[in-house]
């Protein structure tokens, strides 16, 4: 349209000025020095207020509270002691690590669950097929905070007390204060037996991170295999040696020994694996039925088996088309955690809503709290990228 | 061999033989057939038996759903508080007013879904379906009572909180999803900051923001209400995931459209309002349809900075010495509440999936 406006031409002329002025290539710049500038004006304005409100209100700005005695309590400590004389850092790295926690066990449950449903999903079975749709149905059609509470409310409302705890398997016993199962104790001579597991863990990881030396069909499945048969051998083995399994008792009021899962970890468990798969079996059912038809008629045409069709011909392909949206599903299950401060498991929101409460530092603590889901979302981003180009197309490999 | 012989040996039309294929086609799907109506048995006979035939119904007698906890459900709570539950501390003599807009929201929706009407009529319908609602929410004019929003809750308060974050959200994310694609850079890279900042962050910490953070940043005197916050963090939050499904239906347009219409001579803006987005907008409607399902969901949140919404209120009943334990009821009973809304919804954004289109294109 501006085509017969040439720039070079606009020297002389109020006429030509304007024109020059309206000209498609300098319209853009003036637009985005414009927005530059009401930007600038508009932080500037809300820095400057916020200072002033900071400044009545007595908070000093900065990072310097994380020093600072926190004095309030933290439920779940598992992964790192804390009392409440330690300091905001602490409690803060607390609840980090109890965002991780429930979130990674999480993603690996929702995982399992969700391919098993997915697949499942498609089975001519129709009753199998019927009874996952449901599932699938009804659990994403629910907001995860109610099922939350529902969880929660069925864990400390519906089950007895510890003292007549069900007991559905040998050694696990649910009450009203959550999941208590056996856990495996190191005994004192295990320094050979981490050397070992560290070193299967070390060649397992070597394998993965190998040169893509396009290895055959036989050795994909072969490797693994010898490794985890290997690892398994090697933890038998020394079982004898140096492991003992440790059972919960009852006694007075509680159980001791074992593993004990608060009731608000359980169903924050729960409910987020529940829920997660649900999605996740989506993905899926969705990734396999992208796959031609043609795919799997040439492979049975073949004479591969139904278990060959899917290892060798299927899943590759499906896997895709699953992997892209998978990785968004782990983000939001990551992100979903946050709930956790709706029933009151002290994941990092819950920590550092209590640290804003009582500190007032409001900027530094949302500060703090995007930071870290925005790097755990990038992390779960890198790690599913690499992971994806690996099965990506050798073409489509960038 | 055997799956032909199966093939060959199955004749439809027979029940039968659909039971052979659909239940017992090998032994492991005949174990599965099994074991999943021995689960059945176990689980369905008690839970309605639970639910509906020991329940307890009528809020008269509260003692009698303590007698009768474990054995039989107690809805005794719900009937008790329905009202609660459907319109928060409105008063209660115009209980008429919420109820009204609860009827004209529902009317929108159906509306919409039935794509019958020309776009702009259902525009304007909408503009001023929702100056009604406010009309009639607020009061203070025509001689109705004015209403303070704090008093506002319920069912009611959800379904606003939703309609009216999509009603602000969805022309945001249009101009988002343009802006992105902008030939500006300045413009493309805050765009690009902007959704991805707000799509890496769970909602509660934007929540927290609205509700910690604005009043800090506003100078002195200045407030907006709880409510107004919530909402506009909401529709911020719900914008940058939209902005992602219209840009995915711009992407869909291929670039000969554009094209076609710059060499008719349009200017940008024509070229998006007439030829872009009427196509990426619908092409965009069954992943809006999941989005908006999404975000119904996400009000509930709002439980969490104390809003009085459908679920707090639930929450909040259930805080009274004589409904306290009564937990699991209780939370069904959301659960089905917002399943009711998101179901219809889903089966709706599938109905609308292409690949569905195409199989009733070709059934016909």
């Amino acid at each position: 349209m501006f085509g017969h406006l040439d720039p070079a031409k606009a020297g002389a002329g109020q006429k030509n000025l304007t024109a020059a002025f309206l000209a498609p290539r300098l319209r853009p710049l003036l637009y985005q020095i414009l927005l530059a500038a009401a930007l600038c004006l508009a932080a500037w304005y809300l820095v400057s207020s916020a200072a002033q409100n900071l400044s009545d209100l007595g908070i000093a700005a900065g990072f310097g509270f994380l020093s600072r005695e926190a004095g309030f309590a933290i439920g779940e400590t598992t992964l790192l002691s804390y009392s409440a004389a330690d300091t905001y850092l602490r409690a803060l790295a607390v609840g980090f690590l109890n965002t991780v926690r429930a979130a990674t066990l999480a993603i690996v449950f929702a995982t399992a669950l969700g391919v098993l449903i997915g697949l499942a999903r498609l089975s001519t079975n129709w009753l199998v097929a019927k009874a996952t749709a449901g599932y699938v149905e009804v659990l994403r059609n629910v907001p995860l905070v109610v099922q939350l509470f529902f969880w929660y409310a069925l864990i400390t409302e519906s089950l007895p007390g510890p003292g007549d705890a069900l007991h559905p398997f040998p050694a696990i016993f649910i009450s009203n204060r959550g999941l208590v199962f056996p856990v495996f104790k190191l005994g004192p001579v295990d320094g050979w037996l981490i050397a070992l597991i560290l070193l299967a863990v070390l060649i397992i990881v070597a394998w993965i991170l190998r040169p893509a030396s396009a290895p055959t069909a036989h050795q994909q499945i072969k490797i693994p295999v010898a490794l985890v048969a290997g690892s398994a051998a090697t933890l038998f083995v020394s079982a004898s040696a140096g492991i003992e399994i440790e059972y919960p008792v009852f006694s007075g009021f509680n159980f001791t020994g074992g593993v004990s899962l608060s009731p608000e970890f359980t169903a924050l468990f729960v409910g987020l694996t529940l829920y997660t798969a649900a999605f996740i079996a989506e993905i899926v059912r969705a990734g396999i039925l992208a796959v031609d038809r043609g795919q799997f008629e040439a492979a049975h045409s073949l004479g591969l088996t139904q278990r060959q069709v899917m290892r060798f011909i299927v899943l590759p392909q499906a896997l895709r088309v699953i992997v892209p949206p998978l990785t968004s599903q782990y983000m939001n299950c990551t992100k979903n955690s946050s709930l956790a401060v709706a029933i009151g498991y002290p994941d990092l929101v819950s920590v550092a809503n209590t640290t804003i409460n009582q500190t007032g530092q409001a900027v530094e603590g949302i500060a703090i709290i995007m930071l870290v889901y925005l790097s755990i979302s990038l992390a779960i981003s890198a790690l599913m990228n690499w992971y994806n180009r690996r099965f990506a197309l050798r073409g489509n490999r960038r | 061999m055997s799956r032909a012989a199966n093939h060959t040996a199955a004749q439809p039309g027979s029940a039968f033989q659909w039971l052979r294929i659909g239940l017992f086609a090998s032994w492991p799907s005949s174990i599965a057939t099994v074991a999943i109506l021995y689960l059945a048995w176990r689980i369905i006979p008690p839970f309605l038996d639970w639910a509906l035939i020991q329940a307890v119904w009528s809020s008269e007698h509260p003692s009698l759903c303590r007698e009768l906890a474990g054995k039989g459900a107690c809805w005794a709570f719900i009937t008790d508080k329905y009202r609660f539950i459907l319109f928060g501390t409105y008063p209660a003599d115009q209980h008429w007013r919420p109820a009204l807009v609860v009827v004209i929201l529902l009317g929108l929706y159906t509306l919409s879904a039935a794509r019958t009407t020309h776009w702009w009529i259902l525009g304007a319908l909408w503009l001023a379906g929702l100056a009604l609602i406010g009309v009639l929410m607020w009061g203070g004019v025509f001689g109705l009572s004015q209403v303070e929003n704090e008093r506002w809750g319920g069912l009611t308060l959800t379904l606003l909180l939703a309609t009216f974050g999509l009603a602000l959200a969805f022309p945001l994310s249009i101009v988002l999803a343009l802006a992105r694609r902008s030939e500006m850079p300045l413009v493309r890279w805050l765009t690009i900051a902007y959704i991805e900042l707000i799509r890496g962050v769970p909602l509660i910490s934007v929540l927290f923001m609205a509700s910690v953070l604005l009043p800090l940043f506003l100078p002195a005197g200045v407030s907006i209400d709880k409510l107004l916050r919530a909402q506009l963090a909401m529709a911020l939050f719900a914008a940058a995931y939209l902005a992602e499904v219209v840009r995915g239906g711009l992407q869909a347009i291929p670039r000969q459209q554009e094209e076609a219409a710059q060499a008719l001579g349009l200017t940008y803006w024509q070229r998006t309002w007439y030829v872009i987005l009427p196509q990426a907008l619908t092409i965009a409607i069954p992943p809006l349809v999941n989005t908006f399902i999404g975000f119904f969901k996400d009000t509930s949140l709002v439980v969490i900075i104390g809003l009085f919404d459908f679920l707090t209120t639930i929450k909040v009943s259930l805080s009274e010495p004589t409904w306290t334990g009564f937990g699991v009821e209780a939370y069904l009973f959301a659960a089905f509440g917002y399943f009711l809304f998101c179901y219809p919804m889903s089966r709706y954004s599938r109905h609308l999936e292409p690949a569905h289109q195409e199989s009733l294109v070709r059934e016909r």
